[in-house]
């Protein structure tokens, strides 16, 4: 499990809002390429730190027993560089879950100053599609060892239904 | 207050602006969301939640973009919809023109139907109780 890019949740508010830090370390490999002179986080890691703190929240609503996936980026704005030593806050807000997937809006903070806003639309993937495409019918977002890693953030998993 | 027509086609084109990235003036009345628009299939999903909370209504699955008659065998054959299929598509959907369409009712011309004046037609509906 190395795909991670948030380190903690430091508020988590069940169906409602979520709440994650990220700490930038000058160790992180991509940093060591973009670029060898400026060391910068990329945009697109930014978005996906958003995705995995507003993906959770999107999950934990509905006990895991979605497959979440990211279907679409609608807004996404930042005001400005994101550098070694950087701590990013990561809050997402759910807007809006049925069947078919969710919406959730964010904002983004680094060392405590305004740094962005990210929206993001999920989708639940049913498992028809998924055989569809020829992808994993089990739930391969909310598999064991996220799980595992949800409880070390914190999460009671204890209390949701097991992966199917 | 309720809204008229020339408001609400203002907020669904503004939605769609911000939902498709498209310029105000491509959003007419008479632009499918497909073909003129550039809409994708999960841009519909991203749709439905912006119209419900501009607003603030509810959209049940199915109801403004359905897509349980062309998933039924009994009304689609090789591509093409029945007069059952029609039918039910037609009940399905009183908010959309079917004029150009049922010259020609296939799944391929299917996005025909979801146009800018659909949304706004649903959305008067909707709206008008």
């Amino acid at each position: 499990m190395r795909w991670m890019w948030i380190d903690r949740f430091v508020a988590f508010e069940s169906g409602r809002r979520a709440v994650a830090v990220k700490c930038v370390s000058r160790a992180e490999d991509h940093l060591h390429d973009n670029y060898p002179a400026y060391p910068l986080m990329p945009a697109t890691l930014i978005i996906e730190g958003m995705a995995q703190t507003a993906g959770v929240l999107v999950g934990e609503a509905r006990q895991f027993a979605d497959r979440v996936v990211l279907a679409k980026v609608p807004r996404a704005t930042f005001a400005g560089d994101v550098l070694p030593g950087d701590t990013l806050q990561y809050e997402a807000r759910l807007e809006r879950i049925d069947d078919a997937g969710a919406m959730t809006s964010g904002q983004v903070q680094c060392n405590g100053r305004p740094l962005g806003e990210i929206d993001i639309v999920f989708s639940h993937l049913p498992r028809e599609t998924a055989d569809q495409l020829g992808i994993p019918s089990h739930n391969f977002v909310f598999h064991d060892d996220f799980r595992r890693l949800l409880a070390a953030f914190g999460l009671d998993m204890s209390r949701y239904p097991t992966a199917e | 207050m309720a809204k008229s027509r020339d408001e609400i086609f203002a907020q669904v084109q503004s939605t769609l602006v911000d939902a498709l990235g498209v310029d105000e003036d491509e959003v007419t009345e008479q632009a499918t969301l497909t073909e003129d628009l550039g809409a994708e299939s999960i841009d519909f999903l991203d749709i439905v939640f912006r119209l419900e909370k501009t607003f603030s209504i509810k959209i049940p699955r199915g109801e403004l973009f359905p897509d349980d008659v062309v998933n039924n065998p009994d009304y689609v054959e090789n591509g093409r919809f029945t007069s059952s299929g029609l039918a039910q598509l037609k009940k399905n959907m009183p908010h959309a023109d079917f004029s150009l369409f049922e010259k020609n009712p296939t799944v391929d011309t299917m996005p025909t139907l979801f146009t800018v004046k659909t949304i706004v037609n649903y959305i008067e509906r909707k709206l008008g109780g």
